[in-house]
């Protein structure tokens, strides 16, 4: 074990060095109700009394921001009421510290699993950080009301922490983006307003300022790293947001009205469209099955998925489509043969 | 573990860890090691730190006192910085973003726990709570509580379960009797993981693709130590004996490269990607390319590629042929 009397320990990293000063100023911080002066500071922090004027200075100024960063709400407040020649520095207990609440036994339990939504994607340091600062006191946890739950959250696009941090702050982005079909990426400027995870995947939605109208972004088709152009808090989302609503109208296929689709479905075979309408059997090994849908699109991808066990009958529109989608893989595939 | 970490975020972590070791008095240092997500090394190193901090004078009265003889963890003399510093706004943001979603999913869970959890936590964290009205995340499919329900019935109360499910890659209907070990949602998309009898050994089942599920009153306690899956890495895996398939995927197609694993990716100057797909049944490949209409391109081996141009052009026949009989 260590032992704080050896005089010749051997010197903590600089790293190490300055997480200690660090700490020696919050706690010296905390523990005053008079707010200290800057000299005050200097003898109270081993560290700033061995440097010169000059370095200390240089050292409070940088530590002051980083703990405000830290969340940390340092506050400089005149020494004397009557006399604001100096500033002082002090952290109010009250400000500092986590309001106490208390957690009964099953909301520990969704905290938890809250918590653990995120172990394997973008923000699980500070998920687990929370959860251990709302858990400090060692409170009952009902596991048994979540257990064998586990959702998870994924955040495989590169763009997703630059994404996150431009949304809150409210600070313009430019990124290459490149849109389904198109080999090229094209340049953005967007105005970031949310972040959501649809379908497992994460859009961001937005002001294109180029385009001058509201726009739905893929994050896993943003090119590279995108860049801040502009400052903090430069806009306002507005009122009414709807991201969820934009990205279906973007990319889902509930929007429109909706069609029956007609199909002939040989024998025990495409289980998954028979789970989407209703099934007539037929005598001839065929069944006749009946779907609505309000965009065809998907329903057009899992007949030409069936191939030879799914027929359309109606409509025409529909039925040349997946025809249209089956040539496209025959003429892909021929010709090659030897 | 920690790979690297600045001096300002390991005095977060150093605030967080104080509260908590001062109300676990004497807990093993491996475990709190575990619990805290890192080390062994990085705990004593941390409680080393603290013991050279303390209150201004730094005479011994005034610093930390941290011990960890035997392997127990004692922390004392740390009244200052006993509370736990306020929710940072990545804090607030990931645990409101999660219970949000987690109340959007009817069944799952008890909604009522999670208000409650979540009216706290948003009056504890105040202004670090307000940005995370800007992110959202939906669990996709909201799985029809009633069968949210019985999973939890099964799962809690350790029942066997009969499934009637769709086997994707065959698109077909089979029967089965399954031991749940966990109801996982991954990218979106929800999963049953669970010994299953039929198939003599753990499977993922998707639950959008359960089209019955009766919880047996029978034991369904799963094997002890079942190799689950890390579903970090998403759910698709690659077994040693599949057969590798060569494809040329178009951009519009990206996805296959992102979603499936695929062992070898080239970007050509055309934009094309050309990759090697791991294929444990031709069914499901065929089923993909048919999908993807031409976007996707089987190039070896030379079997496989016929198979697929016979199959389309004889479901291109089916559909001309066929005429509407009213």
């Amino acid at each position: 074990m260590a032992s704080r009397s050896t005089p010749a320990k051997k010197g903590p990293s600089p790293a190490a060095a300055k997480t200690e000063r660090l700490l020696n100023l919050v706690i010296a911080l905390l523990s005053t109700r008079q707010p200290l002066s800057r000299a005050r500071i200097r003898q109270a922090v081993p560290d700033y009394a061995a440097g010169s004027d000059e370095a200390f200075e240089r050292m409070f100024e940088r530590d002051k921001d980083e703990l405000r960063a830290l969340g940390i709400p340092l506050r400089t407040e005149p020494i004397d009421p009557f006399f604001d020649d100096e500033p002082g520095y002090r952290i109010d207990q009250r400000e500092y510290a986590l309001p106490q609440i208390e957690l009964e036994p099953d909301e520990v339990a969704v905290l938890g699993l809250a918590s653990r939504m995120w172990s394997q994607a973008s923000l699980a340091g500070p998920a687990a950080q929370a959860l251990r600062k709302l858990d400090a006191a060692g409170l009952m946890r009902d596991e048994a009301s979540v257990a064998g739950l586990e959702p998870l959250l994924h955040t495989t696009e590169p763009a997703f922490d630059p994404v996150r941090d431009a949304v809150l702050t409210r600070t313009a982005l430019a990124f290459d983006y490149r849109r389904a079909g198109e080999a090229e990426p094209v340049t953005r400027h967007v105005q970031p307003w949310g972040l959501t995870s649809w379908h497992g995947r994460w859009y961001l939605t937005g002001h294109d300022v180029d385009r001058g109208a509201s726009r739905v972004f893929r994050l896993d088709r943003i090119v590279g790293a995108p860049r801040r152009t502009g400052r903090a808090g430069a806009f306002e989302v507005p009122d009414g947001h709807d991201p969820r609503a934009m990205i279906r109208t973007a990319y889902g296929d509930d929007a429109g009205e909706r069609t029956e689709v007609v199909l002939r479905v040989r024998g025990g075979s495409a289980s998954s469209l028979r789970r989407r309408g209703e099934v007539e059997p037929g005598d001839d090994g065929w069944d006749e099955l009946r779907v609505r849908v309000s965009g065809t699109a998907s329903l057009v991808q899992e007949v030409a998925a069936a191939g030879p066990d799914v027929r359309v009958l109606s409509p025409a529109e529909v039925r040349d489509q997946v025809v249209e989608a089956l040539q496209a893989v025959a003429a892909a595939h021929e010709g090659e043969e030897s | 573990m920690v790979t690297y970490e600045s001096a300002t975020s390991r005095l977060g972590r150093l605030l967080t860890m104080v509260p908590w070791l001062l109300n676990r008095q004497g807990i093993d240092l491996a475990e709190a090691a575990d619990q805290l997500g890192t080390s062994v090394d990085q705990v004593v190193d941390d409680l080393q730190l603290l013991f050279v901090c303390g209150l201004p004078g730094h005479y011994p009265d005034d610093l930390i006192e941290a011990s960890w003889e035997d392997g127990r963890v004692h922390v004392a003399n740390a009244d200052t910085i006993a509370r736990p510093l306020r929710l940072g706004r990545d804090e607030a943001l990931a645990l409101i973003v999660a219970l949000r979603a987690l109340a959007d999913t009817p069944g799952l869970t008890d909604r009522d726990a999670i208000d409650r959890a979540l009216a706290k936590l948003e009056s504890a964290a105040g202004d670090a709570a307000a940005s995370a009205d800007q992110v959202q995340v939906s669990l996709e499919q909201p799985l029809p509580p009633e069968l949210a329900d019985r999973l939890r019935r099964a799962i809690g109360g350790r029942r066997r379960v009969h499934l009637r499910y769709t086997v994707a890659s065959r698109d077909e209907t089979t029967e089965r009797d399954v031991d749940p070990v966990r109801v996982a949602a991954v990218d979106g998309r929800w999963y049953l993981e669970g010994w299953c009898h039929r198939a003599g050994g753990v499977r993922l089942f998707r639950l959008d693709r359960v089209e019955d599920l009766q919880v047996l009153d029978v034991d369904g306690t799963p094997p002890p130590d079942l190799p689950l899956r890390d579903l970090g890495s998403g759910v698709y895996r690659a077994a040693p004996d599949d057969l590798r398939v060569h494809l040329e995927v178009d951009p519009r197609a990206a996805w296959i490269t992102e979603t499936l694993p695929v062992e070898e990716v080239r970007r050509r100057d055309d934009g094309v990607l050309e990759v090697v797909l791991p294929v444990a049944d031709p069914v499901w490949l065929h089923r993909l390319v048919r999908r993807e209409a031409g976007a996707v391109r089987v190039t070896a081996p030379a079997d496989v590629v016929a198979d697929v141009a016979r199959e389309a052009r004889e479901a291109v026949a089916g559909h001309r042929g066929t005429t509407r009989i009213d």
